[in-house]
């Protein structure tokens, strides 16, 4: 299978489609980016599909090509982990709309120029449906299971609700069925943010200076979001950044300051403004039951496939709550569904750090389809 | 694969094989991988405890992490063939409520619970004056998660009540049965198969 140049880190692939978009319009041809890890074994059952979240990308176990980190859940994904290269063929793919190789903003139209706004308004159904599009050209008809956490975990949700025949298990990490005011509003935050930029030019910045101050405040506002306040507090504090007293003048005096100032800044060398302006918008308007007559349900009747949810106690940008709904609805329809809530002081980020209880879980489900 | 506890023993021996079973308040699941692993039982469970679903997936269970008293309101009407309540019933805030749950959510309810009215309970109030602490009650009164003892007559006394209907019973004393007769005063639990 190595010779296979459809498999291995590093892929890319241009698919005709066309791909009808939940928006009206029609997309094609449809470029993605990938990376496998494993092989496919004989009978073709061992494909796990990892979603990744709002800012995330296809290297999940690779190191990123710009920052040159390691994989962005290494661990969870490698030799001896839950999801492990030895025992399972492990697909990720940059989403619809993103910035790392697959269609976006930044991807050139007809004319041969950036598409920028130009590019249609894509859901997380679409990103799903794109990524089935990639299955198909790698030949995998059904997934042992589809692993992902925040806006990875609704498109863990969305394709067992899209393709019931082709999904076997599903591991939903600190997500939700639907956007609240609360989520739309945080990321209202971030899109004014960018959109005012004098240097986004409605979105043709390509060539030009790009709205980097803009998508910096857009990450400084969303990384709140993703914190808890007794994290902050423990990290930060009040303490100081570098000097003994105040300045009286707007400088990074706090410790807490100086880390968004450099958590927004880092992001904008790795990442586009328009795709944060179009990936925000897709989940924004996710709302799995309203796909499904406005019960959740129904998304889910007759499934065949098992349910793992995990939610974690300090996350309050997906909050437990969110979880029960989708525990509440899938037992409605008769699911097979485990669910837990997870201690961690690390808020909504808890799914891509060190919680040992994350990979037990997250092992001991995938393992039961193994059996 | 390791014995199980007395009571889930009776349950698990009258459980019909390849149904559908609602154990509530599972714990990691000792029961639930028996019903599944010995008689292709169909087994989905409710825990409190974080930790302990966490090590029933971790053994393959669906379970949901979720509270008796709370969230047995959201499981449909005769959606099990069984529900199951071991060890459960007294630590409930609402023991009649839950009891009506578990009817309604499974078309017949097993109930097992630990009897207040064992003579070692009583010879303990009575010479000790203190509330017991016991083998099948080790916890002091202010750490015991047991809210509601009951014993076997108040238990039956409840059923009369609420005309439900006792398929069987099964009185305990460690694992050797004791007559239905001086349960109350002989058997340190009880397990009860009961439908509406």
């Amino acid at each position: 299978m190595s010779e296979d140049a459809r498999f291995g880190l590093d892929r890319r692939v241009t698919l005709p489609g066309p791909l009808a978009l939940d928006g009206g319009g029609m997309l094609a041809p449809v470029e993605i980016a990938y990376e496998t890890y494993g092989s496919l074994d004989a009978d073709r059952a061992n494909a796990i599909l990892i979603c990744h979240a709002l800012t995330g990308d296809q290297h999940v176990a690779s190191a990123h090509p710009i920052t040159g980190k390691p994989g962005w859940w290494a661990r969870m994904v490698g030799p001896g982990k839950p999801i492990d290269p030895t025992r399972h063929f492990i697909v990720c793919a940059n989403v619809l709309g993103s910035c790392m190789g697959s269609s976006g903003p930044a991807s050139l139209g007809t004319d041969g120029k950036p598409l920028g706004m130009a590019f249609p308004v894509i859901t997380i159904r679409d990103m799903v449906r794109a990524q089935a599009l990639l299955l198909d050209h790698l030949g995998v008809d059904r997934l042992r299971a589809v692993v992902g956490g925040s806006m990875g975990g609704m498109q863990a949700l969305s394709w067992p609700a899209t393709f019931p025949a082709r999904v076997e298990a599903a591991v939903v990490i600190a997500s939700t069925a639907r956007h609240s005011a609360q989520n739309i509003a945080f990321h209202e935050v971030g899109r004014q943010a960018i959109m005012a930029d004098p240097n986004w030019r409605g979105g043709a910045y390509y060539g030009k200076k790009p709205p980097a101050s803009g998508l910096a405040v857009a990450r400084m506002a969303a990384h709140i979001t993703y914190l808890s306040e007794a994290g902050l507090t423990e990290k930060f504090g009040r303490k100081l950044q570098g000097r003994d007293a105040k300045t009286f003048g707007f400088d990074a005096d706090f410790q807490v300051e100086s880390y968004l100032r450099h958590q927004g800044l880092s992001f904008t060398d790795r990442f586009d403004a328009n795709s944060y302006l179009y990936i925000t918008r897709a989940m924004d308007y996710f709302d799995l039951a309203e796909e499904h007559g406005g019960r959740l349900a129904d998304a889910f009747r007759n499934t065949r496939t098992r349910f793992c949810l995990v939610s974690f106690d300090t996350d309050w940008l997906y909050p437990t709550t969110e979880s029960r709904s989708i525990v509440h609805a899938l037992n409605a329809a008769g699911a097979a569904v485990s669910f837990v809530e997870l201690k961690s002081p690390f808020g909504h980020d808890a799914f891509l750090l060190d919680v040992p209880e994350l990979n037990r879980v997250v092992d001991g489900f995938l393992r039961t389809g193994e059996r | 694969m390791s014995a199980l506890r007395p009571d889930l023993a009776v349950i698990a021996a009258n459980v019909a094989p390849g149904s559908r079973v609602l154990d509530v308040g599972c714990g990691d699941g000792a029961l639930m991988a028996a019903l599944r692993d010995r008689h292709g039982v169909d087994a989905r469970g409710l825990e409190i405890e974080p930790e302990n679903v966490a090590a029933a997936v971790a053994r393959g269970l669906s379970v949901i992490q979720g509270d008796a008293d709370t969230d047995l309101a959201d499981y449909p009407d005769a959606s099990f063939d069984y529900a199951i309540l071991s060890q459960t019933l007294q630590t409930t805030h609402r023991p009649d409520r839950v009891l009506d749950h578990l009817l309604r959510i499974g078309r017949r309810g097993f109930v097992s619970f630990p009897n207040f009215a064992h003579w070692r309970v009583r010879l303990s109030l009575l010479w000790g004056g203190r509330m017991p602490v016991t083998r099948l009650l080790p916890l002091a009164w202010y750490e015991t998660p047991n809210i509601h003892h009951v014993t076997i007559d108040d238990f039956r006394a409840l059923l009369r009540e609420r005309g439900i209907t006792v398929e069987g019973a099964w009185f305990l004393n460690g694992d050797k049965a004791t007559s239905a007769a001086a349960a109350n005063f002989r058997a340190e639990h009880a397990v009860f198969l009961l439908r509406r």
